[in-house]
């Protein structure tokens, strides 16, 4: 039996693919086993195919595979779009009886399960519960004792009242016993349980969390695939902490609600995707020469325009790095793995407060939108720290007010952060603006002032490499001679490639950078490499340019951008070639 | 907030650099002493201003301030009070940051209803860049991008406001310098986003919507008996392209703010030093 199992329920949107899949996963999770999902999703509400996926293992998944191994199919484009994932033994279960489904053909060596969903769904008190009756009869094809769907049924429709819970955990029985009754047909597959206790979740859901817990109270948005997520997981979550989310007219708006709120004092955020942050760019610095400090999330999806908005993509980061007309201090930080959603979600607070500075939150799509499990500990609140940098109150205030008794928002200091007094604080009435200013915050073209207010603002940059850590995640063999880099997403299905490149008897060091600005250092890597590949979701290798200027030496790129996530095994073959290449 | 509070206290030490006799003189002074006159004193003040000449005034006053990008100073203004209401939030903009640039907040910001105060300094020009037209130059007005005119007709401030379910609608004129402050301090006092359109005439590049013109032609709604809270009447004269008014044309009594319906009565600049107590909980809505 193999390791991990990968099962499948895909059909129309509309067809309730999203919450079947989340049930499945939710049962899997809470009965003590990893899972790992993806969704395959098209740009429109109702029609056109969509798939949700689940990876699940008793031990850590972190990627998907090129393998499926039980498909719930309830369209026959299910089946062609899985065609190459299928293998001999792969189970197809669809319901024969639906006009689209009767005349299905199922592939050679795969096993088709004819299983009446529709019917028995309203047997069971209603046909819309077809899909949880898939869920039964995929239970049963896995051996997963069906207990386990019971309390993920529970909380999905709990608050629906008691029948329909009962409804439902009917319908799944009668999918599972009709598999058992009418089906002869031994399975590979045994899903063992463990008492393990997980939770689930997606990326955007652990920026919405770690906001909170940083002591975001003001988000302002305007809704965008793939970051609307954060919008909606705040939203109703965010007031129970004293916060508040306002849903802005447009992007503009957004970032400059959420720039009034951070100048009164408050930890402020907005999240969008790339068409969202072209727009907010314009405040962008503003942001930075009023050295507000704001976290701004970019859940990075297909471009360029419009380009495929539920499509996974890197495609931002030169225009987060280089974004905004002339030159800007900024932090971008680049979370690897939906744990590290949330926690790089509280450092950028702490380092936008601390240096007051704009920050950058460089998610994508494959990380915000589908779903994993950790172990609660992975989120210890106890482990959160909140920094708010150089607040002064009324004492300490005159300190930095000059021979007028008027507060030096601007001040110039050794490490380039000013003081930063809250409005309301007596004797600190100052204005801030985007023009180039004094020390006082008023405009001034005087050329001294400017060199200095220019040099203060990219002084912080260099006090944040001294003070802090930018180190990378390491993984793999240190001392291998194949340097593998990536960022954001890539971390999971590269940490399983190196296992798939074990097996082939080869060996890699694998660094996953967090920071995208200021960035380690990875000039002695890179020169003790004899072969460096850099591994990313873009065509043009933009992380590649970045660290061949920082270490000066050509680097080998891996580069995937049709719209899908890297997957494991998928990019172990990739690595390999690419390291054949540089061999030959 | 104190008694003994005098409008120069909001006076910043920095002379203005606009034209000599610019309306925006008459219209700032106005704002700083409706801004004495209704308690406030600028530790507790936060002023909000966009780009252009109208944009300068948060470097002549003193408060808190934060002057931004074209046309966006409203919703900066909304972040500010939303996260700490004791602060008294005032916006300033001109007709261009206002209603072109920046119209499409305008809407959205009436519609909002937060609880500050507007005041759009209205010259009917672009004074800035040297003379272009605005979106409430009139249709024959000529300037150096618009040699016939804007052959479009101007914008109607008050009936966009309205439109938008606007809850105070004002319209005063700099220079009356007593009647100006008395219109803005009402619209500090009311209850929800206080909008004042103030004709603030830019004596270097527009010839026709001079003082002389405003004296000659405003009429004050106070001096005509009508009530603001009548919808019907305070419609009619906002729809009234005939003649230029003075006074508070419309206020609901009806306006609940923003902040009010959403229950925010705190201020946000404070929070905990660590997560905040029962964020655990958050992460237990995973299992």
């Amino acid at each position: 039996m193999p390791a991990d199992f990968n099962w499948a329920i895909g059909g129309e949107a509309g067809d309730g693919i999203d919450s079947t899949g989340k049930i499945f996963a939710q049962a899997l999770s809470r009965a003590g086993r990893h899972v790992f999902t993806s969704k395959d999703f098209a740009s429109r509400i109702r029609g056109g195919y969509t798939a949700y996926k689940v990876r699940t293992a008793v031990d850590p998944v972190q990627s998907v595979v090129d393998r499926l191994d039980v498909l719930i199919a309830l369209t026959p484009r299910t089946i062609d779009e899985n065609l190459d994932e299928l293998h001999e033994g792969s189970v197809i279960i669809y319901d024969g009886d639906r006009t689209t489904m009767e005349n299905v053909e199922i592939p050679d060596g795969m096993i088709g399960l004819d299983v009446p969903l529709k019917r028995l769904a309203e047997e069971a008190g209603g046909a819309i519960m077809r899909n949880v009756v898939a869920l039964g009869a995929a239970c049963e094809v896995s051996d997963f004792p069906i207990e386990n769907l019971d309390s993920a049924l529970e909380k999905r429709f709990g608050s629906k009242g008691q029948s329909l819970v009962d409804n439902n955990k009917e319908a799944a029985r009668a999918g599972r016993d009709y598999v058992a009754e009418e089906h002869d047909h031994e399975f590979d597959y045994e899903l063992e349980t463990t008492d393990n206790d997980y939770v689930l979740l997606n990326g955007d859901e652990a920026i919405g969390m770690g906001a909170i817990a940083a002591g975001c109270k003001f988000y302002a948005g305007y809704p965008i695939t793939p970051a609307t997520d954060v919008m909606e997981y705040l939203t109703g979550r965010i007031e129970q902490f004293g916060g508040h989310v306002v849903q802005a007219e447009d992007e503009l708006s957004a970032i400059n609600i959420a720039l009034g709120a951070a100048r009164a004092g408050a930890r402020s955020m907005t999240a969008t995707s790339g068409p969202g942050i072209d727009l907010m760019t314009e405040t962008f610095g503003l942001v930075a020469t009023s050295e507000t400090p704001l976290v701004i999330v970019d859940v990075m999806r297909s471009g360029p325009s419009t380009g495929m908005p539920t499509k996974q993509e890197q495609g931002d980061l030169n225009m987060m790095l280089y974004g905004g007309h002339g030159e800007i201090p900024r932090f971008v930080l680049g979370p690897t793995s939906i744990s590290e959603c949330f926690w790089k979600t509280v450092e950028a607070f702490n380092l936008a407060e601390k240096y007051q500075t704009p920050v950058y939150i460089a998610a994508d799509l494959a990380m915000a939108v589908t779903e994993q499990t950790f172990p609660p500990e992975a989120f210890d609140m106890d482990d959160v720290e909140v920094d708010r940098g150089k607040v002064v109150d009324e004492e300490s205030i005159e300190e930095w007010q000059n021979e007028k008794g008027q507060f030096k928002a601007h001040a110039l200091t050794d490490d380039g952060v000013s003081p930063r007094a809250f409005p309301g604080t007596d004797g600190g009435v100052h204005m801030s603006t985007g023009l180039e200013h004094d020390e006082l915050g008023r405009r001034t073209e005087d050329t001294e002032m400017r060199v200095e207010q220019v040099d203060k603002r990219n002084r912080k940059v260099e006090t944040a490499r001294e003070r802090e850590d930018f180190s990378p995640r390491e993984f793999g063999d240190s001392e291998s001679e194949n340097l593998v880099i990536s960022w954001g997403s890539n971390e999971g299905a590269m940490t399983e490639a190196i296992e798939f490149l074990e097996e082939e008897g080869v060996d890699v060091n694998f660094l996953s950078v967090p920071y995208l600005f200021p960035r380690p250092d990875l000039t002695d890597e890179v020169e003790s490499a004899e072969n460096v590949v850099v591994v990313e979701c873009n065509a043009t290798g933009q992380f590649a340019d970045v660290v061949e200027h920082d270490t000066l030496t050509r680097v080998d790129r891996v580069n995937k951008y049709d719209g899908v996530r890297f997957k494991a095994d998928e990019l172990a073959n990739d690595i390999k070639a690419a390291l054949q290449e540089a061999d030959q | 907030m104190s008694s003994d509070v005098r409008f120069t206290d909001f006076k910043s030490d920095k002379q203005p650099t606009w034209c000599p006799g610019c309306g925006d003189f008459g219209t700032m002074n106005g704002m700083m002493k409706a801004l004495a006159q209704t308690g406030n004193d600028p530790d507790n003040t936060f002023i909000v201003a966009g780009i252009g000449c109208s944009g300068k005034i948060g470097t002549y006053m003193r408060s808190y301030a934060l002057h931004g990008v074209h046309g966006r100073a409203l919703p900066v203004g909304t972040g500010v009070k939303l996260a700490n209401p004791d602060l008294e939030v005032m916006v300033a903009g001109g007709d261009g940051d206002g209603y072109s640039i920046g119209a499409g907040h305008f809407v959205h910001a009436v519609r909002r209803n937060v609880d500050m105060t507007y005041v759009v300094m209205d010259n009917r020009i672009y004074g800035l860049t040297k003379g272009q037209a605005s979106p409430t130059s009139r249709m024959d007005f000529e300037t150096s991008t618009t040699p016939e005119g804007p052959q479009q007709p101007p914008v109607n401030p008050m009936a966009l406001a309205l439109a938008s379910g606007a809850t105070f609608i004002a319209q005063s004129f700099s220079t009356d310098a007593q009647r100006h402050a008395e219109i803005v301090q009402e619209a500090i006092e009311h209850d929800g986003f206080g909008f004042v359109n103030v004709f603030s005439p830019c004596v270097t590049f527009n010839d026709v919507d001079t003082y002389d013109y405003f004296r000659d032609s405003l009429v004050d709604v106070a001096e005509e008996g009508h009530d603001p809270t009548d919808y019907d009447a305070a419609k009619e004269k906002i729809l009234d392209a005939s003649k230029e008014y003075q006074g508070v044309i419309w206020q609901s009594e009806k306006s609940v703010p923003y902040g009010e319906k959403h229950g925010l009565d705190t201020n946000m600049s404070e929070i905990d030093e660590g997560a905040p107590e029962g964020a655990m909980d958050l992460v237990r809505e995973f299992y």
